[in-house]
């Protein structure tokens, strides 16, 4: 047998034609995944239900946080600074001093932790007016999230160890049992300004 | 010196080009609002792009603002929306989706930072009355 060329099909550029589809894909397709910040919206009224239900929650257990149409912040019916709010919020949701004006503790059975005092009828009620800018509110969602993370943190650090988001899937529910994030957002409000 | 043997380099790059077109879906929209993202730290990630419905808020992009003015606006897919049409809409996703995902399905309102809260507030709105309740403020991470 000698040496018998078969000619083949000359491969050497489909290298380059898969380099062309790749980029191509790599241009058109988006690998980022999108971030954000999760809430749950409340179930729609019934229209012919017009009752505010928010009348039967206790004074102690509300805090109220009103971002204005000049982008200022009212918490519990002080003006408030951006950066004093999460505190502020803290102190509500965890009411460390069992103080009489902050919500009451009720005594709840979570697993890993036994029997736990928390705060479980707080609501945080998060008011905008219409002229609010998007960011402010952004801005003031993340403070009252960065409020939970924090407190979530602080308690799973001091059972377990770690931090909230490296615990299994049964140890954060026992944190969130504790911390349970209640914000709602209000029913829409034109309190003045324009638009 | 022997030559380095490349005849392999398609199937490597044929592979490559597989995995990407798994992980990565092609960007469905061409915007039609401008949109800066506003900013946030506590931010988690939306998990299954499938489950997620985009709403687009934010003012037209300046070759589109002489037909459709300069006030923020609503894009669905690839038009401007009514308020109005946003439950429709919704209700249309969800059907199109399998039956058992459809209470996960989430809704990503990507909002531009200088819109005022009066349209957000109607979309949500809206979001209610379709019973949409999912719901995830997008925005990117602020570095400090």
């Amino acid at each position: 047998m000698g040496k018998r060329k078969t000619p083949g099909v000359n491969a050497s550029s489909s290298a380059d034609i898969a380099f062309m589809l790749l980029l191509f894909f790599l241009m058109t397709s988006s690998m980022d995944t999108d971030q954000g910040l999760p809430r749950r919206l409340p179930q729609p009224v019934p229209k012919d239900q017009k009752t505010d239900t928010e009348v039967d929650i206790k004074k102690r257990n509300l805090l109220v946080v009103l971002v204005s149409s000049t982008n200022q912040i009212m918490c519990g019916g002080e003006l408030t600074d951006i950066k004093q709010l999460k505190d502020k919020v803290k102190e509500f949701i965890d009411n460390p001093y069992n103080d009489a004006h902050l919500p009451e503790k009720t005594e709840v059975d979570v697993p890993y932790f036994g029997k736990t005092m928390v705060t479980k009828n707080h609501v945080i009620s998060l008011q905008n007016d219409r002229g609010t800018s998007y960011q402010a509110y952004i801005d003031v969602q993340n403070e009252l999230a960065r409020a939970y993370t924090e407190l979530r943190d602080d308690i799973s650090k001091k059972k377990f160890g770690k931090a909230f988001v490296d615990l299994d899937e049964d140890q954060q529910k026992a944190v969130q049992q504790i911390y349970p994030q209640k914000i709602s957002e209000a029913e829409p409000k034109n309190y003045g300004g324009e638009n | 010196m022997p030559e380095l043997n490349t005849s392999s380099l398609p199937d490597l790059v044929f592979a490559f080009l597989f995995f990407i077109m798994m992980v990565t879906s092609m960007r469905e929209v061409t915007l039609k609002v401008q949109f800066r993202a506003p900013q946030a730290t506590e931010l988690q990630k939306l998990e299954k792009k499938s489950l997620v419905t985009f709403i687009y808020v934010g003012k037209p992009m300046p070759e589109l603002q002489k037909q459709f003015g300069s006030e923020s606006r609503v894009q669905l897919n690839d038009q401007f929306a009514e308020i109005s049409e946003i439950q429709n809409y919704i209700a249309q996703e969800k059907s199109s989706m399998k039956e058992e995902d459809q209470p996960f399905m989430t809704v990503s309102i990507k909002a531009d930072k200088d819109t005022k809260m009066g349209i957000i507030t109607d979309i949500k709105q809206a979001l209610r009355e379709a019973y949409a309740l999912k719901i995830s403020y997008s925005a990117t991470k602020r570095i400090d």
